[in-house]
């Protein structure tokens, strides 16, 4: 439906204040664009060496790889849908903004255009279609993907800030940092973790590895992984739990077969009985320690805290949040908060003697 | 129907005392007063949730600051979340709504004034005894007992067990109130778009501000409901030994979840329908050309409504759902952009073949379209259910849906402050001063929101009081920060300049922008009755029949 | 406030609106079915889930009395409110009393239930999931009833003061969509409850 024709004759002029507004428009765009671009650059092109940054487009792992391709496909559709649409929007705003020698007469009256209405519904209709296909079957191909028979199997349960990693069938009890496989492709190994919760919502996430899956009290939730890489592979806890949500941090460890082997036997041995220790081990075993912690071969059967039968065996304590050494678990035993504020390990108010004697204690834990 | 207004004589203002006058503000009924008191209670609920954000930046900018502890720090991001859906956004939207219904549709008043005033004094109690919560607890500098179990308050963290003290029955409360009080104005934006049209304005030639916003009526009937439903739940489960979501004794955390969320995704359409709302009624007057495609920007509009009530799970795809409930949830989410992208192309189609004017409302509703588009198509993304497997609960959906919040919605708020500030207060505002805040702000939220994107896709999650270095997210963060403070002195100028106006602003005169529908018959500010004859209509545009006698839009639509 | 809003206009015919009165009782309704439904799926879908304690098998007993009262409070409530719109404001205030009193029972007799289950047979708002959700279902349905009650006892007040006319005939309906309502939802809670779940 249109209107009789109101348009005005076709004027060249334009007032230099619409020019410098008009440039600086398209100016802060380009620069916009440039940054994207250089963000862009920087996510896909940086070395692959770096696991230490937790890259999703940088996937190591069947889960992240097929979201990967998945994401690329999104990517290229929204992104020339951006360049048409932003395009149109741009062109608009120049050619059609008020000149300077406007005779002030209103344009062609237009209500509507039911074919190019049309058009613009089927489209959108068909793209979502064919976006909607190619991601059901990345949902299914992941979510319900079968286990092999080699699968190692994990269960690793959520709390308030820490991680707690089980392997049933191995025997193993960690925490915080989780020990795997790598899986080759000819011969999978894959780990398949059920993910429990022990008090609030926590959410398992190591970007390279694969997507996030939530650990819900009362409730069981599946994920798996396959790394087709050796190497550390970090993450963190992607629901917010509490105080200390920030530095339940995530550490994966992907072994070369052997070594995997070689660790899982280390881990199922009880703890070392190191008699140059023994001051240390008594303070543990007779103060509040053993209500959280354990350590097998020991009385020490507490399970609110971590398990600390091989705490030296681990890079890192409080979930991440310090490297292992003697100053940090100094600092972390007496003064927790130093570390970690509002985390529920309790300042545990030791004179300096014990404390010297059950740093050194914990120490001999490898 | 005369096109000038008929003034009856009043006192002179300045001749009443300040007391006098102060009171009627408080127990007005009228719904332009009423209105005016929502929208600056917004603005002061903007600038103190804006602070918040201001605090959660600088604790960010880099990583293991300590300019706050974690403690005040979730209480941060759980104020300023909830403050600005619940304190900010809806009270200004429904405060625009509340003062140009009924002059949209020549009606004097909305359907129940008492209601619209009871429903705008819970909103404000609400926010006020939210903001109590800094002064319990510890006091001040712990930052009291304010919530700080995040704005969607998921369970079992907000259980006695673990939400010890009162902060999370603050947010429940306070939300319990508001929330009657938004019941009450969508009530009263239906029964008023239904009920007191003036003769000739069907429901087919009423201005699409007016359609807008029966829609979005109708939806916060339907979904602050189950919010108010799970909060009741919640007190139940804290006050009264419940295990509605007591995961200890066999309750369900998800359950939480999906009633939350059955409110919050059609929240955020509520929300942002609004704002399709100010720039359908911008663009077209500064574009010199009617909507295009009113019929179907209905229709589209009505879709979204209904479909946004089948999408909610989507914020739900990391929690485990199966297959089959995450492709449903897929699908909905993908379907929900279909009318939401057309939209956008008949505002494209609007400017098509116009004569632009880039005022600053025009100004700030072309940067809507741009922003817009971008966080649809992030929108895109997410709805994919495994990409947000990765991108979901991190920066990366900070980023989309501020680029929504802020983006479009806050920006099209711009652009509808100083579309209708002559028509409310009379004066024209400083236009060189409205086009420095929006350059100031353009630049500001590009640099912030932009650059927020990456953090996300480098696996940063939400919520975290500090991070390590060394995880690519450093100079990132920075960026975002930095870009806050040239939104600060954009919002500034913004503040300056209305104030300025209000006092030494030209007169604005009914008409300034030569517009079409109603409220551009009255005087500015209209009279208390709005109209002193009702008026009559025949089109979707009464003022261009009245201006171009020879060629009226009847004939044509 | 009249039944619907005329204008007459120069050429054209009337222009006729929904009342207001009924618009807005029917958004305030869809608002209240909305947080019942919440309610009730919370009910439905904890059936069974209970670690221990009564169950519905257990302890529940069809309340047929109240049930017959409420629904035919119903009943009473239109013939009062017809009756007012005939001018007849005695038999409306017959009508009017009997639907109270009515209603009243159904009340009494929830209130009767609920001692039983508390101090008989143990089961409270804290003993496991299915007195959460059983006491906060029928005890929403009970709250909306009584807010009714409040305003149909303060109608009675009203009428025997010789106020009520013919005129209010128009709010009186506006009122009885809100107690038909609540019957309806108490067909649903009755059925989801009682029938189903047991």
């Amino acid at each position: 439906m249109r209107k009789a024709s109101t348009s005005a004759p076709d004027t060249e002029v334009r007032q230099t204040g619409q020019v410098r507004s008009l440039a600086r428009k398209v100016a802060g765009i380009a620069v916009l664009l440039a940054g994207v671009l250089l963000a862009a650059t920087l996510c896909f092109g940086a070395p692959a060496s770096s696991s230490q940054i937790p890259n999703i487009f940088r996937p190591d792992s069947t889960p992240s790889d097929s979201i990967f391709r998945l994401s690329l496909l999104v990517l290229t559709i929204t992104g020339l849908i951006f360049v048409i649409v932003f395009s149109l929007l741009a062109y608009s705003v120049v050619k059609y903004r008020r000149r300077g020698g406007d005779d002030g007469r209103e344009p062609p009256q237009v209500y509507g255009s039911n074919q190019v209405e049309l058009a613009w519904t089927v489209i959108p209709i068909l793209i979502v279609l064919v976006l909607f296909l190619a991601t059901a079957r990345v949902i299914f191909s992941v979510q319900d993907a079968p286990k092999p028979a080699g699968a190692i199997e994990v269960i690793a349960i959520g709390h308030q800030f820490w991680w707690e990693f089980r392997y049933p069938a191995l025997g193993v009890v960690t925490a915080n940092e989780l020990h795997v496989p790598v899986s080759n492709p000819a011969n999978s190994t894959p780990t398949f973790l059920t993910l429990l919760s022990a008090d609030t919502d926590h959410s398992f996430w190591v970007p390279q590895l694969a997507g996030k899956t939530d650990l819900i009290p009362n409730r069981s939730n599946h994920m798996w992984i396959d790394p087709h890489e050796t190497g550390v592979y970090l993450g963190q806890c992607a629901q917010y739990c509490g105080t200390q949500h920030a530095k339940m941090l995530l550490r994966v460890y992907v072994d070369a077969p052997e070594q995997f082997r070689m660790w899982v036997e280390e881990q199922r041995k009880p703890a070392v009985m190191n008699d140059a220790a023994e001051e240390g081990r008594r303070i543990f075993e007779t103060t509040a320690c053993v209500n959280c912690h354990a350590v097998t071969g020991t009385v020490a059967d507490g399970h609110f805290g971590p398990d600390l039968t091989h705490l030296m065996s681990r890079d890192t304590i409080a979930s991440g949040a310090a490297p292992n050494t003697r100053e940090n678990l100094r600092a972390w035993i007496q003064q927790p908060d130093s570390i970690k504020p509002g985390s529920l390990m309790p300042a545990m108010q030791l004179n300096e003697k014990d404390l010297e004697a059950l740093t050194a204690y914990l120490e001999t834990l490898r | 129907m005369s096109s000038e207004s008929i003034a009856l004589g009043t006192v002179s203002e300045s001749a009443r005392p300040i007391g006098e006058r102060l009171h009627e503000w408080v127990v007005t009924v009228d719904h332009k007063r009423l209105g005016i008191l929502y929208i600056l209670y917004g603005l002061v609920m903007l600038v103190i949730g804006g602070i918040e954000a201001t605090i959660m930046r600088i604790q960010l900018i880099v990583p293991h600051n300590h300019f706050v502890s974690p403690q005040v720090f979730n209480r941060m991001f759980t104020m300023h979340g909830t403050t600005m859906i619940f304190l900010v956004a809806m009270p200004i939207l429904f405060g625009f709504g509340t003062y140009l219904i009924p002059l949209m549709i020549g009606a004097r008043d909305m359907a129940f004034p008492r209601l619209n005033a009871f429903s705008f004094w819970m909103t404000a109690f609400g926010g006020l005894l939210l903001y109590f919560s800094f002064i319990g607890g510890n006091g001040l500098y712990g930052a009291g007992n304010a919530p700080d179990v995040g704005w969607f308050a998921y369970a079992p963290l907000t259980s006695r067990a673990f939400s010890v003290g009162h902060s999370t029955d603050f947010w429940t409360l306070a939300l319990l109130v508001s929330g009657i009080g938004s019941i009450g104005t969508a009530v009263n934006f239906v029964a008023t778009v239904l009920c007191m049209r003036c003769p000739g304005m069907t429901l087919g030639k009423m201005p699409l501000l007016a359609w807008l916003n029966l829609i979005m009526g109708g939806m916060v009937i339907l979904a602050i409901s189950p919010l108010t439903a799970a909060q009741i739940m919640l007190l139940i489960d804290r006050y009264l030994g419940g295990h509605f979501f007591d995961t200890q004794a066999g309750g369900s955390a998800v359950l939480w979840m999906h009633f939350f969320w059955i409110f919050g995704h059609p929240e955020v359409y509520i929300l942002v329908i609004p704002a399709f709302a100010f720039a359908s009624e911008i663009i077209p007057v500064f574009s010199r050309k009617p909507i295009f495609g009113y019929p179907v920007m209905v229709a589209a509009t009505v879709c979204i409504g209904f479909v946004s009530f089948s999408v909610w799970a989507h914020h739900m795809f990391t929690v485990g759902m199966s297959s089959y409930g995450n492709t449903f949830f897929t699908v909905t989410s993908m379907v929900i952009a279909v009318p939401t992208g057309i939209k956008i192309f008949n505002w494209l189609g609007t400017m098509w073949g116009g004569k632009i004017d880039f005022k600053a409302s025009m100004l700030f509703c072309a940067a809507f379209l741009f922003q817009f588009l971008i966080a649809g198509l992030t929108g895109i993304m997410l709805a994919t259910s495994p990409f947000d497997w990765q991108l979901g609960n991190s920066y990366f959906v900070i980023a989309h849906f501020h680029y929504v919040i802020v983006g479009a919605i806050l920006f099209t708020i711009f652009g509808a402050f100083y579309y209708w500030f002559p028509k409310m207060s009379g004066r024209m505002y400083n236009e060189a001063l409205a086009k420095w805040h929006f350059w100031l702000f353009f630049i500001g939220f590009h640099l912030t929101f932009d650059f927020m994107h990456i953090p996300g896709i480098l696996g940063m999650p939400r919520r975290i009081y500090t991070y390590e270095p060394g995880r690519g997210w450093e100079i990132w963060n920075l960026i975002v920060t930095i870009g806050v403070f040239f939104q600060i002195a954009g919002v500034l100028v913004f503040v300056v300049n209305l104030l300025w106006s209000l006092w030494t602003g030209e007169p604005a005169g009914n008409d300034p922008w030569d517009a079409w529908t109603l409220e551009w018959s009255t005087s500015s500010p209209p009279p208390d009755y709005d109209f002193a004859t009702t008026p009559v209509v025949k089109s979707r545009r009464p003022l261009w029949d009245l201006k171009h006698p020879e060629d009226p839009d009847w004939k044509y639509e | 406030m009249s039944s619907h809003v005329v204008t007459r206009t120069s050429s054209e015919a009337e222009w006729v609106l929904p009342s207001r009165g009924r618009v807005g009782m029917f958004t305030l309704i869809a608002a209240e079915s909305a947080i019942f439904t919440i309610f009730v799926v919370a009910y439905i879908f904890y059936l069974g889930k209970s670690a221990a304690g009564p169950t519905p098998q257990d302890v529940l007993e069809l309340p047929i009395v109240g049930t017959i009262c409420l629904l035919s409070s119903s009943l009473t409530i239109h013939l009062a409110v017809r009756a007012l719109r005939n001018a007849k404001v005695g038999v409306f205030g017959l009508w009017w009393f009997i639907t109270l009193a009515l209603g009243t029972t159904f009340l009494v007799g929830t209130g009767l239930e609920w001692g039983h289950l508390i101090f008989n047979r143990g089961l409270t708002i804290s003993t496991n999931l299915f007195g959460t959700t059983y006491y906060s279902l029928v005890g929403l349905h009970a709250f909306h009833v009584t807010v009714g009650l409040l305003a149909i006892a303060l109608t009675m007040i009203f009428t025997l003061l010789g106020k009520l006319k013919a005129e209010h005939s128009e709010r009186a309906e506006v009122f009885s969509l809100y107690w038909h309502f609540v019957d309806v939802v108490w067909v649903i809670v009755f059925t989801v409850v009682y029938i189903i779940g047991r």
